[in-house]
Formats: structure tokens, sequence, C-alpha cells
């Protein structure tokens, strides 16, 4: 198999995951797209380590599963506070940046 | 030919995820893409990180999601008006700028590379070599991991609390 | 000593630097400093007496005696076994071949007139501390005191005729501030000015005359010019003109006529001030140069050949001239000024008669007496008259002051000439040798010039200190400070004259003073008794008139007023009340008739052409601002800045949008440039 067939989609998943992230309303979709991106690296490193024969690519992937899943942890405590405090989790009224 | 079939079902269930209307079904498109991604991983012969994918991910991750949707009363059932906000199109421009440039860039790079397997790779995707890695080279970022999630599990009660 | 006479003539400098800055805070307030000085420099000046006094004997014991002479400058050389002077000088500085320098020159006449210089001005400075005493600008006095005796000291030591005129110079600006004191009173002022410009005046001859014995002589110095002076007759006419030039000069300084009219105006001083350069110094200066430059006078004017010359009838005029304008005088000092500028006159006629230690004798004696009377009407004004000066509000002050009228009264007799008092002997001296060689003429003026002093001397004592009193204070003796000096100029005055008693054959002054080296051979007439008892005789008499005159007035009433009813007495009295309209001729034609025209035509300049000038340019000014302000400040520059800041807030608020306060927008824009740089970048590195 051809390494950029892994890349390749590792990229389209990425791709898929940053407009997801730029065009979805909820929280917690977004925090979902969020996890597609990650998903997207962790294909890469694992692609890589097996091209490379190199284990460190394993490792890192697992670590950035454990990252991601503490980061969904908080990131859904937090879209609660926001749907606590707005009564809706719709992220176009969390607005007080705006200058 | 596994991959390819695999591949199409991830991108599919991938854009399902960002233009579904039911928040139910993006989770469960999720679902689909993170277990072919542990799919992938068994094709590159890195069985471990694919059962941790399998169990952390979509066990515990999208359970999560799951909470998450519940709690925040999302409303079930469709509700395409609420779900994208305004910037959609040019969100779509950027991700495909973006697709655009990683593409020809990994096209320009690693175009004709190919992927050698081979018992040491297998060797490679178990556990035992893992296991000693980790522990042998990588034992501080590992502590320093575990006092991530300790922190993530307690700001995450804190902010959930209701007081 | 002799060699070091600069230190006399610096210790009072020094003082004027010292009380100039120091004065005010010393505890006399810097008259202790003053005092110091002058007393230090009159006991160097005495030293230097003594030594010169030795140096002349030693030198009539004839050669061998050298020792205690300094430098070991042998006194005799010249054939005719005389005494050199002693001179010290340095050169200054060169320019163009001549040679500028400063020093000192000491013979008999120098130590004398150091002597008389720092005695007076010692007494006057003593004398001052009473009188001056509740001045507001004492210490600026004593300053200008100090500076006038060092300027003096300077003119007297001068080795050549340029530090002469320095001294010259110098005393002239300290006679003016000095005259000027109370300079709040605008008289003062003018009577400071006019003796200044009168002066002035006289020193265009004097400079001119300088200039002359220069080019003819070829130095500045003493010794040479009067060297040239003597050498003979081939240089008769440019020592006539240098003559002229310079006894212009001496008129200026010395008061003599026609231009003594500023020493009465200068009786606005303080009395003490009068005393001093009035009397006493300053105004001799004139003589001194006379004395000092003689060959030149000598030779210039032929005095050998007797008859009339130049000098001797300036004097001779002179001597009229003030005493006759003494006797209408109602200010006591005004009256001794018009005495001062008569004695003058007799200075400078026995210098024209070739009486030249008869000259410098009377010097001598009447800066003692003169000072004396001077001090002395200080004395009235101060304890008497409560500082008025006008004989009219005097009278009868001897009972009340008896120290002052006693030694008034000396004076007065030593100016009159009166056996054997000091002025006899001098005032003697001059008549006996204008009695000789065909002066003649002078004698005569000489002896109706002592009546004349005589009676116009006792008419102011008479005024002063008999009959009754007229004031309205309360007259009481002054205090020590003024009235120790009155008794010591007295006893003075008194043995003063023995020191050249010729009938009884001392002549220790001609014998100290008169130069032997580069000296006209003057004659000495010999002491004539007839003639002497005469002036005694005419003295008396005057006093005697006056006398009578004066106590008898009540009575004589076909005497009294007679100024008034009688046409040709009053014109007589106006025409000596106005000084011989010489004031008048001075003041209101001369300065007058050049002033005025000259006044109208540049206030003609000022207003139109000055000042239109400078309105039109001021006008012109106004109009451009007014256009810079409407056009270009209004309009255009307001407009710009406004338009500026227009297109920055429209700006502003186009970018106010981008803050849309949505974090997905923001990271929209985070991806989307990440995406262009990294084609960017990926553009750039493929190519």
């Amino acid at each position: 198999m051809e390494l950029n067939q892994f890349l390749i989609l590792s990229a389209f998943i990425f791709a898929v995951g940053v407009y997801g992230v730029l065009a979805r309303r909820n929280g917690v979709l977004v925090l979902m797209s969020i996890e597609l991106m990650l998903n997207a690296v962790n294909i890469n490193l694992i692609a890589f380590s097996a091209f490379n024969h190199n284990i460190r690519g394993n490792i890192f992937a697992l670590f950035i599963t454990a990252i991601a899943a503490a980061e969904v942890g908080v990131g859904l405590a937090i879209v609660l506070l926001i749907y606590r405090n707005l009564r809706s989790p719709d992220l176009d009224r969390v607005e007080q940046l705006k200058g | 030919m596994v991959f390819w079939v695999l591949a199409l079902a991830m991108g599919g269930a991938a854009i399902g995820v960002v233009r579904s209307n039911d928040v139910v079904h993006s989770v469960l498109f999720l679902v689909v893409v993170l277990a072919g991604a542990a799919a992938q991983y068994i094709l590159l012969a890195a069985e471990f990180v694919a059962w941790v994918q399998v169990l952390i991910y979509i066990g515990a991750v999208v359970v999560l999601f799951l909470f998450g949707v519940m709690l925040t009363r999302a409303p079930m059932g469709d509700d395409g008006a609420h779900l994208n906000n305004d910037q959609r199109g040019a969100a779509a421009v950027v991700a495909l700028l973006i697709f655009g440039v990683l593409t020809a860039l990994l096209v320009d790079a690693f175009g004709g590379q190919e992927i050698r397997f081979g018992a040491d790779l297998v060797a490679q995707g178990r556990p035992q070599a893992i296991g000693s890695d980790l522990f042998r080279n990588f034992v501080v970022p590992f502590e320093v991991l575990s006092m991530l999630l300790l922190a993530a599990l307690v700001g995450a009660v804190v902010l959930a609390r209701k007081d | 000593m002799l060699n070091s006479v600069w230190i006399i003539v610096a210790l009072p400098a020094l003082s004027f630097v010292i009380i100039l800055f120091f004065g005010k805070r010393l505890p006399k307030h810097g008259a202790e400093v003053a005092i110091t000085a002058v007393a230090a420099s009159f006991i160097g000046s005495c030293w230097a007496a003594v030594e010169w006094i030795d140096r002349v004997n030693a030198s009539e014991h004839a050669a061998g005696i050298v020792g205690f002479f300094g430098k070991g400058m042998m006194p005799s050389d010249s054939a005719n076994g005389g005494v050199e002077p002693v001179v010290n000088s340095l050169t200054w500085w060169q320019s163009g071949g001549i040679d500028f320098g400063v020093g000192t020159y000491v013979d008999g006449l120098t130590v004398m007139m150091m002597f008389v210089v720092t005695l007076i001005s010692l007494l006057v400075h003593i004398y001052s501390t009473g009188y001056m005493h509740d001045d507001k600008r004492y210490t600026w006095y004593y300053a200008g005191l100090s500076l006038f005796t060092a300027s003096m000291l300077t003119l007297v030591v001068a080795s050549g005729t340029l530090q002469m005129l320095v001294g010259w110079e110098l005393v002239g600006l300290c006679s003016f501030m000095l005259i000027g004191f109370w300079w709040e009173d605008r008289e003062n002022s003018r009577a400071a000015i006019k003796a200044f410009l009168t002066t002035r005046t006289g020193d265009i001859g004097l400079i001119i005359g300088i200039i002359i014995l220069f080019t003819a002589a070829g130095t500045f110095n003493i010794a040479g010019t009067n060297a040239y002076a003597l050498q003979g007759a081939n240089n008769h006419d440019i020592l006539l003109i240098a003559s002229i030039c310079l006894l212009i000069g001496i008129m200026g300084k010395s008061g003599q006529f026609p231009l003594h009219t500023w020493l009465p105006d200068a009786m606005a001083g303080p009395t003490p001030v009068s005393a001093l350069i009035h009397a006493a110094t300053m105004v001799v200066a004139g003589v001194y140069l006379g004395a000092r430059l003689y060959p030149v006078f000598y030779e210039g004017f032929s005095i050998s050949n007797g008859g009339i010359n130049m000098m001797a009838l300036v004097g001779g005029i002179t001597i009229l001239v003030g005493a006759s304008l003494a006797f209408v005088q109602r200010d006591i000092k005004k009256v001794l000024a018009y005495s001062t500028i008569s004695q003058l006159g007799y200075m400078v006629m026995a210098l024209g008669v070739g009486a030249w230690v008869a000259a410098v004798f009377h010097l001598f004696t009447h800066a003692i007496f003169k000072a004396l009377l001077f001090l002395g009407a200080g004395s009235v004004s101060h304890g008497g008259t409560h500082h008025s000066f006008d004989m009219r509000e005097m009278g009868g002050l001897r009972k009340k002051m008896p120290i002052t009228f006693w030694t008034f009264i000396i004076g007065s007799l030593a100016l009159a000439g009166i056996f054997p008092l000091a002025g006899f002997w001098s005032k003697d001296e001059i008549l006996v040798n204008a009695g000789s060689q065909g002066f003649e003429l002078f004698l005569i003026i000489g002896l109706v010039g002592a009546f004349l002093t005589a009676a116009y001397m006792t008419r102011c004592v008479y005024l002063t200190f008999f009959g009754e009193y007229r004031g309205k204070h309360h007259p009481h003796e002054s205090e020590r400070s003024i009235t120790t000096p009155l008794i010591i100029l007295a006893g003075l005055a008194i043995v003063g004259g023995m020191i050249n008693a010729t009938p009884l054959g001392i002549k220790k002054f001609t014998e100290w003073v008169e130069p032997t080296t580069n000296f006209p051979k003057v004659v000495h007439a010999e002491f004539d008794v007839p003639l002497a008892v005469i002036s005694v005789s005419i003295a008396l008499l005057a006093i005697g008139v006056m006398s009578y005159f004066m106590f008898r007035r009540e009575e004589l009433t076909k005497f009294k007023g007679l100024t008034q009813r009688n046409r040709l007495a009053r014109s007589g009295y106006t025409l000596l009340e106005r000084k011989y309209y010489l004031d008048y001729l001075y003041e209101n034609v001369i300065v007058e008739g050049i002033r005025t025209p000259i006044a109208r035509a540049m206030y003609w300049f000022n207003q139109t052409v000055i000042d239109g000038l400078v309105n039109f340019l001021g006008r012109g000014a106004v109009r451009v601002g007014r256009f810079a302000y409407e056009n270009i400040d209004q309009r255009g520059i307001d407009r710009a800045i406004n338009a500026s800041a227009n297109e920055i807030g429209a700006a502003g608020g186009v970018l106010q949008r981008v803050q849309s306060g949505s974090v997905q927008r923001y990271a929209l824009y985070i991806f989307a440039a990440v995406g262009v740089m990294s084609v960017a970048l990926f553009v750039l590195s493929v190519s």
C-alpha cells in the first residue's frame, strides 16, 4: 500500500474536521469535529510509524488519544456551563468578545 | 482493497458528522469514523493502538458526547436550521483550501512511496514493544499525562459543578 | 623707599578695590580700610621724603657716600653737582617702535607732592568719619576717596607724560563722581558734568601738547622731554606751541581764566571732597604739570627774557577775576572756591615769571591753609547751620564754635599773607620774583590781589563768626573727628612757612625740592624787606578797611543799599554776580547754539523717518497675518485635518466589524490564514 493513501485520507478527514469546527453551531458538534481532526492526525502518525518502522509514532498516537479524551471531558464541561448560562447550546450566542 | 472500502466509509461518515442535521446522527457517524480509524490501524499493524482507539474513543469519548448531547438538551430530531451557522460557505472554502494544499504537498513529498511490511513491523505494533518503549523512554511524559488526566478530571468536575 | 614708591600709589588703589567688594560688611563700613591705606601711604611718603633729603645732603657733601641709597645710584653726576632723581620704569608694551612704559620719577618735587597729597588726604579721611557719618553712601564715599588718592599719586610719581595723562584723567573722573555724590539733587549732577566737561575742554590742549612734545622729543619720558627742551633755541617754536597747548590743559584743570567756571559749581560736593580735591590736590595738578615740565614752558615762553608772557598773563588775570568774584558770594564755600581760583592764579603767574620755587612753595602752603579753611567751613555747616553754607544764616558763631573760629582765623590770616604765617613766606616770594626782571606788571597785579584777598576773607569771616546769629538752629562745636584735623592744619599753617624762610637764611625747601637736573637756570630773587613790608601793610590795610565797613555797617547808611540805588554800582554788582557773564556765554550761547538745532533735527528724524518706517512695517505685518489666518489656516489646513480625521473614523467603523465576538469567526480567519500561508510556502518551495 502506498503511504500516500493513508496520508491523503488523513488530510481529507482533517479538512472535514476544519469545516465542522467552523461551520457548526452546537458546541458539542464542534467538539466532535475537533475529535475528527485529532483522529486524522493519529492516522497520519501511525502511517508514518509503519513507513519508518519506528515505534515512536504509535506512542505519540497513544498520547494524543489520551489527551483528546481529557480535552473532550473539559470541553464538554465548558459547553455545559455555556448551556447553563445561556439556556442554549448555541455558540452564536456566545459573543461577549464582540468589539 | 480493504483500505479503499474503509476509506470511503470513513470519508462519508466524516461528512456526515459535519453535515448531519441531527445531533445524534452526527454522533453515530463519528462512531463510524472512529471505528474505521481503528481498522486502519490494524491494517498498519498497530494493534495496540487500534484497541486503545476503540476502547477509549468509542467506549468513552462517544459516551461522553452522548451525555453532553443529553445534558445540553440539544433538540433531538431534525434541527437543521439551528445547527449550522452563517459562515458555512467560507468554512467550506477554507476546508477545501486546506485539503488542497495538504494533498498537493503530500503528493509532492511522498508520491510513490510504499509501506513495506515485515515481521519487525508486526512486532512493533505489539503491546510488548509499545509497553517497553513507553516505560523505558517515555516514562516522564507518561507520568505527566497521568497528571494531565487528573487535572482534566478535576477541572471538569469543578467546571460542571452546580453552584 | 625711593625705588619702591609705587607701593605708596598701590595702597590706596588696593584699598579702593577692597572697599568696593567688602566695604559694606566691615564694622566701620570701609572707612577703616581707607584710613589705614592712606596712613600707610603717608608714612611711606614721609619715609621717602627723609630718604630724599638724605640723598640731597649726601650729594652736597660730594662723592664717596654710597651706602644706604638703595640700588646704588650715585646721586651726583653732572658738572653742576646736581642730585639725580630716582627713576624706575618698566616697559608696558611696544608698538611701532615706540616704547610705552610706566614707572616712577622721584625727586624733590615728587616727594613734596606725595607728602602733601597723603597728608591732606589722611586728614580729610579722618574728618569725613564725623562729617559723612550718616550718609547712606558712606562706603562708596570712602571708595571714591581712595581711588582719588591713588590717581593723584599716580599722576605725581609719573615718569612719563602718558602716565601723567592717565592720572590726570582718573582724578578728573573721581572729581566728577565725588562732586555729584548727592546726585539725587539735579543741581549736583549738573555741576559734576560741568566740571568734567570744562576740564575736558582743557584736556584737548593737554593731549595735543603731549603729542607735540612726543614727536619733537621722541620720548614720553619726563627727563628726556626736559632735556630736549633745554637744548636750545632752534626748537623754540615747537616748544611755544606745546607750551600753549599744555597751558590750555592747565587752565582747565587748575581753574584759570577762562576755564574756571566749573570750580565754584563743584562746591556742590561734600565739603571734605572740596577740601581735598578742589583746594589742595586736584586743582594743583595743572600747576604740578607746569612745574614738572618747566623747561618746556621756560623755553617756550622765553621766560628768561622777562616781560609779559602768556602764562603769567593768564595767571594774573585769574588772580583778579577770582578775587573780585569772591566778594559777591553768599555761600561760604563759593567764597573759598573763588579764593582758590585766585591763589591758583598766583601759582601759575609765579611759574610764568620764573619763580619756580615760589610757585611750588605756594602750592605747599596753600594746600595747608585752604584745606583748613574748607574743613572749617564744613565744621561750621555741620555744627552751626545744620548743613547750610549760606552766610546769611550764619553769624556770631565765634562764641559757640571756638575751635572752628580760631582755626579759621589762622587760615584766613595765612591766606592773606600775614607775617609770620605760612602764606606770607610763599606769597612774598612770588611777589619778590615778580618784581624783578621786567615783570613789574605782575607785581602790581599780585599786590592788588593780596589786597582783595584780605578784604574778601575779612568779609567772609565777619559774616560767619561775628555779629548776631541769624539762623534758626542751635549751633554747637563739632565733634573731635572734625576739629582735630582743623587743629593740626592750623598748627602747620603757623609753622609751615618756616621751611623756606629766606630772609632768615632758611632755604630748606629750595634745597630739597628744586630740581637740579634738566632744569633751566632760573633766577632767585633775593628777599626784599621793603616789599615784604609793603605787602603785609596792604593786607592789613585791607583787613582794616573791610572790618570798619563790616562792623560799622549799620551806621553807614549812605553805603547801605548802594548797589540797589546807584545804577553804576548796581551794574557793577550784577556783572560780578553773573560772574562776568562767562557762564552765560558758555551755556546759553555756545552750548545752546549747537545743541538746539541738532536736537530738533534728530527729533524730526526720529518721528518722521524712523517711526514712519516702523509703523509701516507693523501694519504690513498685521495684514499678512490676517490673510494667513483666514485663508491658509481656516480653509486649507483645518479642512485637511478634519477630512483626514473623518476618514480615519470611517475606517475604524469598517474594521469594527471584524471583531464580531464570534469565536468561530476568528477560527475561520485563522484557518484561512494558515491555508493561504501554506499555499504560499508550498509554491515557494516548489518553485
